[in-house]
């Protein structure tokens, strides 16, 4: 029995940090009024306040001002309510056409499926075997009836970041709005909304060891967008519901705790974690950009072999990390992002992703690659693939 | 630690039996394709007398339960007749590893055709179809169940790929709805001609392409 999981699939779930729970607490003890209880008693003064610092904090890492966040439940409701909202306040001023890349996350890309089958065309542009988005087909997908262009940030499981900039400038000229999907990249890289032209943001919380259910949507001011949501008038009758503002909190001292020396140790991690999979394992490919990548992430195919089998093996050994097999999924479906960049079944089937965190260690990395090393060459040797291709 | 699956199908994960490659099998059958997931292939050595299945062995490029569901396979082939090892079904095969999580039950199928279609090469290379049945397009449209779409994942009968069959004086014509530049077009092409080729009474096997 292993007394300990060494976690490496941070994309997925971080451990809380103490110290977001240490902010949080009072919140749920002492000052759990509503925060638009304000006029009724003193309580509710307390948790207006609280709610606002925490949506200040989280604004000042954006070079965003305070009212133009909203908090939300994470980002699958962010990018629920960027698209969904600005589709519904455009589509009769301006028309029903959206476009995403093909290598969203399914918040985005299963929006934009969404809205298809109520009558939206959406565009899924292109992605270089990099990762890296087509922007002379995002120029031109662009017509008179786009009403939001929505490209993440960096991308969930090969790690390649945009650039947001060049993108921000394409739809800035062509006047159409932009949304970006920030999760993976949200506090490891920065964004500066008063820099890049970029109108709406999805953050979470939960990629920064901060709490589950909590996220953020920015939303520059004048940008039309409707309430998705019915209900009470919260969020300055932008969001309808009951406030979380301990998760607010949490999620603003999460924000606080990453330090740019923590990113750096991070690609540390990525680096390290790299190099020894291409030096010391044959038959490796790289997923996603060496150079435009966020720190906190390695994604390698090992070739020949499955990506259940070698998640199983790792399991067994007390490691925890994910792979793009469809064997992995639940839709038996491999992979959209490594099928996005032009891989096919095959570099899904034996892909691997690592995403760091705040509690993993240099000891970390060298222990997985020690028993990703072992495990493939085990699965190998029974791989009826290997022989003809080594 | 908790894991999806029953003690048995690890343990046998773990330690997969009969694993490896068999020089010169006396059948041998693949099943799946890499390029749309996993695949396995299963060797035989039968006694020519008996038609007791002497040795079995197994390769899978395939998940935990394509590997657990092949071992346990060979477990059961083994010292059986080929009629009888024939008769041995995935749900046999799933009941013996105390059962696999049902969305698994595609990549644990791949197991058992492997063994059956080890045991068809077997029988055609000895002679041993019984009133040698003619190709037909049914045959042949039943062959091509085995070949996989990398596409979707599923065959490329269920997936609608195949247009057209023609089988004429040994000479099959397979018509597929692909373009000849596709990414998998060799690949299909490929794995068609050899689920095909080995009939009996074929001689000749063409693919076409769409433009």
């Amino acid at each position: 029995m292993l007394d300990k999981t060494v976690y490496l699939d941070n994309a997925a779930s971080t451990r809380l940090d103490e110290r977001v729970l240490d902010a949080m607490k009072p919140y749920y003890f002492d000052t759990y009024a509503v925060a638009t209880s304000e006029f009724g008693y003193s309580m509710g003064i307390d948790a207006k306040e609280g709610l606002e610092s925490a949506r200040a904090t989280i604004s000042s890492f954006l070079g965003a001002t305070a009212d133009e966040i909203v908090l939300t439940s994470g980002e699958t409701e962010s990018s629920n309510m960027a698209i969904k909202g600005v589709a519904s306040a455009l589509t009769k001023k301006k028309g029903n056409h959206i476009i995403v890349s093909k290598i969203e996350d399914f918040p985005v890309l299963n929006t934009a499926r969404a809205l298809e089958k109520q009558g939206y065309k959406a565009d899924y542009i292109s992605v270089s075997p990099e990762g890296v988005l087509d922007l002379e087909e995002l120029e031109s997908a662009i017509n008179e009836n786009t009403t939001l262009v929505s490209i993440q940030h960096a991308n969930q499981e090969i790690g390649t970041l945009q650039d947001l900039k060049a993108i921000a400038e394409i739809c800035k000229e062509k006047d159409v709005l932009l949304h970006t999907d920030a999760t993976h990249s949200f506090t490891r890289v920065p964004i500066d909304v008063s820099k890049i032209p970029v109108d709406l943001v999805t953050m979470s919380a939960h990629t920064i060891h901060g709490p589950r259910g909590v996220g953020a949507l920015y939303i520059r001011e004048g940008t039309p967008i409707h309430k998705w949501m019915d209900g009470g008038f919260q969020e300055s009758n932008r969001r309808a519901g009951l406030e979380n503002i301990p998760g607010a909190v949490g999620f603003a001292k999460a924000v606080e705790l990453v330090t740019p020396e923590e990113n750096k140790f991070l690609a540390s991690l990525r680096d390290h974690t790299i190099k020894r999979a291409e030096e010391e394992v044959p038959h490796v490919t790289l997923n996603g950009s060496r150079h435009q990548r966020v720190p906190q992430n390695a994604n390698v195919t090992f070739h020949y072999v499955e990506g259940e089998s070698m998640t199983l093996h790792l399991d067994m050994r007390g490691f925890a990390v994910s792979t793009g097999s469809a064997c992995f999924s639940r839709s038996l479906e491999a992979s959209h992002v490594i099928m996005g960049i032009g891989g096919n079944h095959e570099r899904a089937h034996g892909s691997l992703r690592f995403s760091f965190g705040r509690y993993n260690t240099m000891d970390d990395v060298d222990g997985i690659i020690d028993a990703v090393k072992e495990i493939v060459a085990q699965l190998r040797a029974i791989s009826p693939l290997y022989e003809k291709n080594k | 630690m908790k894991f999806p699956y029953s003690e048995k199908v690890l343990e046998h994960f773990k330690n997969p039996r009969n694993v490896g490659k068999m020089e010169n099998p006396d059948g041998k059958g693949l099943e799946g394709s890499p390029a749309c997931g996993d695949m396995v292939a299963v060797y035989l050595q039968v006694n020519p007398e008996t038609k007791v299945i002497d040795d079995v062995k197994f390769e899978s490029y395939g998940c935990a339960s394509n590997i657990a569901t092949a071992s346990i396979i060979t477990e059961l082939a083994k010292g059986k007749t080929i009629d009888e090892a024939k008769e041995i079904s995935w749900k046999q095969a799933t009941e013996e590893l105390g059962g696999l999580p049902p969305v698994k039950a595609h990549c644990s199928v791949l197991a058992v055709e492997g063994l059956r279609s080890a045991i068809r090469d077997y029988e055609e290379k000895h002679g041993l179809v019984s009133a040698k049945e003619p190709t037909t397009e049914v045959v042949v449209r039943n062959r091509l169940k085995h070949v996989m779409n990398p596409m979707a994942g599923l065959d490329i009968v269920r997936t609608e790929l195949v247009t057209k069959i023609d089988v004429k004086e040994g000479s099959v014509r397979i018509l597929l709805d692909l373009p000849s530049n596709h990414q998998f077009a060799a690949a299909i092409r490929e794995d068609i001609i050899e689920k095909i080729q080995s009939l009996w009474d074929v001689t000749e096997v063409k693919v076409i392409f769409a433009e």
